[in-house]
This record gives C-alpha cells, sequence and structure tokens, in this order.
C-alpha cells in the first residue's frame, strides 16, 4: 500500500512550532502533523465522527497557528484607507462591531492571501486581521512596507485562537457567560467567558454558526479545557475542518486560491463592495474590474462525482469529449454530502450547474456533474435587521 | 493457512495456491475512515508489485499491491458499499481479493507476523 499523501502536506514542515495547546492535544490522543509550520492536530477520535458532532452540537478547533494582527492609525479613515491600498473590500464602510472577509491582491489581481478584517466596536483607528498561517510572514512583511507614516502594524504572537462551531456553540458559549445570543454573523466584540477576557467574532470556517474566540496565550490552555468540559463540546482536527469547510464551498488558500486566481474567477465577487467596484484603487484594480465588465476565462465551480471515488486535488476535469477544461483545486469524500464531492476551475462555457463533466482518477474518466456550491447549506446566524 | 506480510503493509492468507489479500490492522489505523474501496475484476491477470486494489480515506488514497503474480479468482464486491468494514476488520472481512498464484516462490521474500510487528514497531 501507497503511504497516504495528505493533501494538506506542506513545505513548512521542517522544524515545526507548537501552538499553546500541544500538549492538550496530545493528552486527547490527537494525531498530529507538521502543517503550516506548526504541528497541529490532523484528528481525535476519527474524520467522519468529528465532522458529524461538528454539524449537529458543537465542534472545539484550535487555529492558534493563524496569524492575528492589529493595524493601528490615527482614526477609523486613516487606518481603512491604508488597508484599502491592499484589499478590495469597503474597509472605509465597516462599522463598529463588524467583521469582513476579504483578500490581500497583488498587481495582476491576484490573491496574495485571503483574510478577516474586523473594527472593534468603538473602534476609531483600529483594524484587526486574521490571516492564514502559511502566509503570515509573507503578509506582515507585504503590509507593513506598503503602509503609509502614521499607520502600524503590531502582531500579537501572545493570543492563541479557537473556534467553536456548530448550532450548539452559540448556547455553550451564553451558558459560559457570554452575551451573544443575539449577535450577527460578522459581529464582533469583546467577551468574557467563565471569567476569561477574550475577543469573540460569530463566524468561522465550516458552514455552520459559530464563533472564533482569540485568547492570550497564557489563558488559552483553561479556555479550552472549560470548554471541552461542556458534553456539548468535543475537539475537531484539521481533517474535519477541510471536509466541513468543503463542503461549505469555502476557499482553501493555496489550492481553490492563489497568486493565480483572481476574486472574480474565484466567485468572491461579493466581497468586492459596490464603491471599491466602481473607484478601483486596489493592487490589480483595472484587471479585477475588467473581469466583472467583460468577464473571465474561467471560474470556480463545484463538482459532484457520480460515483462513490474521491477526486483529489490536482485531478484533469474533462467534457464529454475528453477535451481538458479545467482542474480540481480541492477534492474529497463529504460525510455530511454521503459521498465524494470537489471544487475546482473550468472554462466558463463549462461553468454551468448541470454541465456533465468527466474527472481523470487513475486513468479513467469519471463521470460528474458541475453543481452549485456550497453542498451543506450555510447555517448562519443572520440577525433580525 | 499461512499468512504473509509486506513492508507495504498489505497481508496474504495462502491456502493451497490461492492467496488472499487485504491491508493490515496498522494500516488502516493510519489511513483513518475509510470512505471508497475499489477491488479489481474477477478474471484480470495481476503482476507481482502491481497496483491491484485502491483505499481511500477521508484525507488521501492509497493503491494495494499484489505482491504475488497471478490471476484474481474472487472480489470482495460488498467493500465497494460498505468501505468502513475494512476500519472494522482489515485482516478479516476487509479483503480485497484472491488470487490464484502462479509463481509461490514469491511467498518466500514476504514477512510473518512477528517480523511485520517488529518491522511496524522499527517504524
Amino acid at each position: 500500500m501507497t503511504t497516504p499523501v495528505h493533501a494538506d502536506h506542506d513545505p513548512h514542515s521542517d522544524a515545526p512550532l507548537k501552538t499553546p495547546l500541544y500538549d492538550a492535544h496530545v493528552a486527547l490522543g490527537a494525531r498530529m502533523v507538521p502543517f503550516a509550520g506548526y504541528y497541529m492536530p490532523v484528528q481525535y477520535e476519527g474524520i467522519l465522527a468529528e465532522h458529524a458532532h461538528c454539524r449537529a452540537a458543537a465542534g472545539l478547533f484550535d487555529v492558534s497557528h493563524m496569524g492575528q494582527a492589529t493595524l493601528r492609525g490615527a482614526d477609523h479613515a486613516t487606518v481603512a484607507g491604508a488597508l484599502e491600498t491592499l484589499v478590495p473590500a469597503d474597509i472605509l464602510g465597516l462599522e463598529p462591531g463588524r467583521q469582513r472577509y476579504s483578500q490581500l491582491l497583488n498587481g495582476r489581481g491576484g490573491i496574495l492571501d485571503d483574510l478577516m478584517v474586523h473594527r472593534a466596536p468603538g473602534a476609531d483607528g483600529t483594524l484587526g486581521l486574521v490571516v492564514n498561517a502559511a502566509c503570515k510572514v509573507a503578509d506582515y512583511a507585504h503590509i507593513a512596507a506598503r503602509l503609509p507614516a502614521g499607520v502600524s502594524l503590531e502582531i500579537h504572537e501572545e493570543r492563541a485562537l479557537l473556534a467553536l462551531q456548530g448550532p450548539e456553540a452559540v448556547n455553550v458559549l451564553v451558558s459560559l457567560g457570554a452575551d451573544v445570543a443575539n449577535w450577527d454573523f460578522m459581529q464582533v466584540g469583546p467577551a468574557s467567558l467563565a471569567g476569561i477576557p477574550v475577543f469573540l467574532s460569530r463566524s468561522g470556517y465550516t458552514g455552520e454558526d459559530g464563533f472564533e474566540i482569540s485568547v492570550h496565550a497564557d489563558t488559552v490552555v483553561d479556555l479550552w479545557q472549560i470548554l471541552l468540559g461542556d458534553p456539548r463540546v468535543r475537539p475537531i482536527g484539521l481533517g474535519a475542518r477541510d471536509s466541513l469547510r468543503l463542503e461549505g464551498g469555502l476557499c482553501l488558500y493555496g489550492h481553490d486560491i492563489d497568486e493565480t486566481t483572481t476574486p472574480v474567477e474565484a466567485g468572491l465577487l461579493w466581497s468586492i463592495q459596490k464603491r471599491r467596484r466602481e473607484e478601483g484603487g486596489f493592487p490589480g484594480a483595472d484587471i479585477v474590474r475588467s473581469q466583472i465588465a467583460e468577464g473571465v476565462a474561467r471560474k470556480r465551480v463545484g463538482i459532484k462525482p457520480d460515483g462513490r471515488a474521491p477526486a483529489r486535488d490536482g485531478t484533469e476535469i474533462v467534457d464529454e469529449n475528453g477535451v481538458a477544461i479545467g482542474t480540481v483545486t480541492s477534492g474529497g469524500f463529504g460525510p455530511t454530502v454521503g459521498g465524494p464531492v470537489a471544487m475546482g476551475y473550468v472554462a466558463v462555457v463549462h461553468a454551468r450547474p448541470g454541465t456533465r463533466v468527466g474527472l481523470l482518477v487513475r486513468g479513467k474518466a469519471l463521470p460528474a456533474e458541475i453543481v452549485s456550491l456550497p453542498f451543506v447549506p450555510a447555517r448562519f446566524h443572520r440577525a433580525p435587521k | 493457512m499461512t499468512k504473509y506480510y509486506t513492508e507495504e503493509h498489505e497481508w496474504i492468507a495462502v491456502e493451497g495456491k490461492v492467496a488472499t489479500l487485504g491491508i493490515t490492522d496498522h494500516a488502516q489505523a493510519q489511513l483513518g475512515d475509510v470512505v471508497f474501496v475499489e477491488v479489481p475484476t474477477v478474471g484480470r491477470k495481476v503482476k507481482k508489485g502491481e497496483e491491484t486494489a485502491v483505499v481511500e480515506s477521508v484525507k488521501a488514497a492509497s493503491e494495494v499491491y499484489s505482491p504475488v503474480t497471478g490471476t484474481v479468482v474472487a472480489a470482495n464486491e460488498p467493500l465497494a458499499s460498505n468501505p468502513i468494514t475494512v476500519n472494522e476488520d482489515a485482516e478479516g472481512a476487509g479483503w480485497f481479493c484472491r488470487i490464484e498464484m502462479s509463481d509461490p516462490a514469491e511467498l518466500e521474500v514476504l514477512m510473518d507476523e512477528a517480523a511485520y510487528k517488529a518491522f511496524v514497531e522499527g517504524q
């Protein structure tokens, strides 16, 4: 049998770092693997069980490998203006207590990284950033080199990050004293969980309702144990994190998006608000705006194989005549779907849902169909306006 | 019946000229939840070292190689609809196929259970 090659194998594995929860993961019997420069838990009890638990109750993830930073300047207009030169989202219009998804773009409109940007309640001159672990060193250098005088980047090595995801996540946090039941999707703010100060955002990477919990590294182990003390909560590894986000149609940086894909090709146009589309002023704006106006040659799509065989990242996609039309960028087994699921890029003429395609797996063209994303409907909590 | 093991974590159980092929319990534990299995068609001729079956977990695909040359005389078709059997009973109900061997001398280089156990512990 060949040794399994993990889709998340990465070149940063020389001297992996440990998050503050490393010993806690080992104590739970996690299988630890190098990922994005850190030893991370790929699974505890098993990916299928963890995936199902997260969709049914509440799953706890250690995502402390991700980068947390703050942009600081004189007022909101100053920091937002500085960040808007690097990302295509409307940051000036970001209200206090809200978070937005965006991308750091290069001059060709390619995606250097995707990130979350938040403005804390009452903040006038700070913006919080959460970036991908594998990109964080490059992101920080990229951002710092482009900031105007008077705006600084502060990196929060002292902070850890947890995610609590699933339909019971909100109830768990409420039971620990956080008044978050009526929070809206993408709302952010400070809170206290069993007396531990945290900064919450109602967001995540699973397609479920849930929260990301930024907490000081000195208290993260205590908070982890308190959260796991709730019978609704179980720890979830990177394996289920990947299957959950794939079913949720969410992009994995380095696979579904990278420096060669633009937000328009990636189907992320919803994250570029109207004012930015009209005004431009971000890297690659000319290319992005011409793609919006004239269309793109290829698009990210969902792909559902007819049979049971998964099609992995890198699988060639062909049309009904066997002609190459694209490539799978994420693919595997969807536990909630109960079968294989994939995402990839195809030429736009083949991108319409219902289009029949073939996936070249082990020399055979497996029949599959282009489908709308996500595979599992999102259950984000939208508060009534 | 004599059971042999490979360094690639396959097992074969030999009775007369027929060898039953599967992956070891150690291998299934390393793979994690198995979600897809492809077994060979009956009648297919396989060579020693040839890819004979495919086993996929949630995260990854692995090829299963036959340690012997011969003809597939039976395939465990129910695995296709019940791949988790490989996790539950890798060295029993989770077998992939039976091969009628054409060169039983190929067995001589394979490990017995004690040698395989030592091999796994040394990895």
